[in-house]
């Protein structure tokens, strides 16, 4: 692999990387639940994509072929990262729905 | 007949292009095999699927996507920002947002691309007053980002599916 695309492929994890630290920082930094939902959605989108582009690019360029299959984890990632924060959202809604009547 | 074979063009189309992507490879077993299940899924899954939204403009589409692609970098970095930094000082706020569109699967669309962004997470999306419940990390103008909402990705969602 020629030295220009291994450079491109490792800028690309460690962004992802950086990323996804900046995510968990975010779980643990902010005060409450809803904020906190905010740090993993950011994870999912900037750093796995990131991350993903970077296989793409380093198995088309190892391998025969190009390599594609990223994309599908990257799509799947995006549909289901809004579901499940939505799902944990409302839980949380109902949750402090209750709290407040007791 | 057309519509009888194909009763959902486009998620044939996504399944089919969903298949050759993941197989990896153009080989023609796999292409054969994709073109089968993008044949027969829609089949099996229409009878408990909602009437399916008609893209009115597929030009708008690629151009919206770089939008968000786009919209996703500033934001990410703008979150990322307010993260490392003093935590006392951040907006936390619930948002109501007032749709004008008029159709479940157009505003399921528009909540997933709000959650996407970081910084906004949509909570509920309520179908008789119509209205979309965001949570905002940092939102010290409320109105500003109910704007946005609508400006950025709302107002193109309804020229794309004509609702």
């Amino acid at each position: 692999m020629n030295p220009t695309l291994e450079s491109l492929v490792a800028c690309m994890i460690l962004l992802g990387a950086l990323f996804a630290l900046l995510g968990s920082i975010g779980l643990a930094r902010l005060p409450d639940f809803f904020t906190r939902l905010h740090g993993p959605t950011k994870a999912t989108t900037l750093g796995v994509g990131a991350m993903v582009l970077a296989s793409a690019v380093y198995f088309t360029a190892t391998r025969d072929g190009i390599s594609l299959h990223e994309i599908a984890v990257m799509v799947f990632l995006f549909i289901t990262a809004p579901v499940s924060a939505h799902l944990l959202a409302k839980a949380a809604l109902h949750r402090g729905k209750e709290d407040a009547d007791q | 007949m057309m519509r009888r074979l194909l009763p959902r063009p486009a998620l044939s189309l996504t399944l089919f292009l969903l298949w050759a992507v993941l197989g990896n490879a153009a080989s023609a077993g796999t292409l054969l095999l994709g073109l089968l299940l993008a044949l027969l899924l829609p089949h099996v899954v229409s009878p408990f699927w909602p009437d399916a939204l008609r893209i009115r403009h597929p030009g708008l589409v690629l151009r919206f996507g770089a939008r968000i692609a786009w919209d996703m970098l500033l934001a990410n970095l703008a979150v990322a920002r307010r993260v490392v930094g003093p935590v006392k000082a951040l907006h936390p706020a619930f948002v109501e947002v007032q749709l004008d569109l008029r159709d479940p699967f157009a505003a399921t669309v528009l909540g997933s691309i709000v959650s996407l962004t970081p910084g906004t997470v949509s909570i509920d999306v309520d179908r008789e007053r119509w209205v979309l419940q965001v949570h905002a990390l940092d939102a010290p103008d409320p109105e500003a980002l109910v704007r946005q909402i609508k400006q950025h990705y709302e107002q193109p969602i309804r020229e794309i599916f004509a609702c």
